[in-house]
């Protein structure tokens, strides 16, 4: 079973995501949440190791705080796939762990 | 016989800050009574943790870092950091309260994904 990593800080001004980035193995899962999501939209300048990442791993992002945030009808970055709180769910018991950062 | 699981402690905070760092060790104390392969691992900011001289006195906090030279006797003796945090901030494995063991960012990320549980401070 896949690690399921969580972050919750936006990826300006928080090292969550790119400390996230730098040690989770291929293969991993992440989950962005509350203002993690601002991590999902696309053409913003820190999405390049996030875009790599996406390459070999898969990346989930919470749509009732995308909702929150006034970004539902943005674009997310190829590859990002929007849960809801039961896939939220199905995510933590489909991982052998879940690892936070924040 | 109770099972016996491996349980790394993630510390990626500065010590006094915010309640993080001393939540951690008190999590960390807590569960060595319980007989769990418990692991310490500090990355980013956390780092500085380890720092010797820390006086926090001087702002009406606990020395809660004098603790981590206790954790000896609670037989929890696996503690490493991020080599990369450590050069990031310019610190020399010398200016820290006690040894730990450095690894690089695989070795870290290998240890993240091999433990049973992430308790993340």
């Amino acid at each position: 079973m896949p690690v399921l990593h969580t972050v919750n800080k936006s990826p300006y001004g928080n090292q969550a995501l790119s400390s996230c980035l730098r040690l989770a193995l291929p293969g991993s899962h992440i989950l962005l949440l509350e203002d993690g999501v601002y991590a999902a939209l696309a053409g913003h300048g820190a999405e390049r190791p996030l875009c790599d990442y996406l390459a070999h791993s898969r990346v989930h992002v919470l749509d009732p705080d995308l909702e929150a945030r006034g970004l539902s009808g943005r674009n997310l970055l190829a590859g990002i796939a929007r849960v809801d709180y039961p896939g939220f769910v199905e995510l933590c018991v489909a991982s052998s762990k879940v690892v936070a950062w924040f | 016989m109770p099972m016996t699981r491996s349980i790394l402690f993630l510390n990626r905070h500065a010590p006094h800050g915010s309640i993080h760092a001393q939540e951690a060790l008190d999590a960390v104390l807590m569960a060595s009574a319980f007989e769990q392969h418990i692991e310490l691992l500090f990355v980013d900011d956390g780092v500085f943790q380890l720092l010797a001289g820390q006086q926090p006195q001087a702002v009406g906090l606990k020395n809660f870092a004098a603790a981590f030279r206790a954790l000896e006797m609670y037989e929890v003796e696996d503690l490493y950091a991020d080599r990369e945090a450590l050069l990031q901030r310019g610190i020399d494995a010398q200016d820290l309260l006690l040894p730990v063991t450095l690894l690089d960012r695989p070795q870290c990320a290998q240890r993240l994904a091999a433990a049973d549980v992430v308790l993340s401070f």
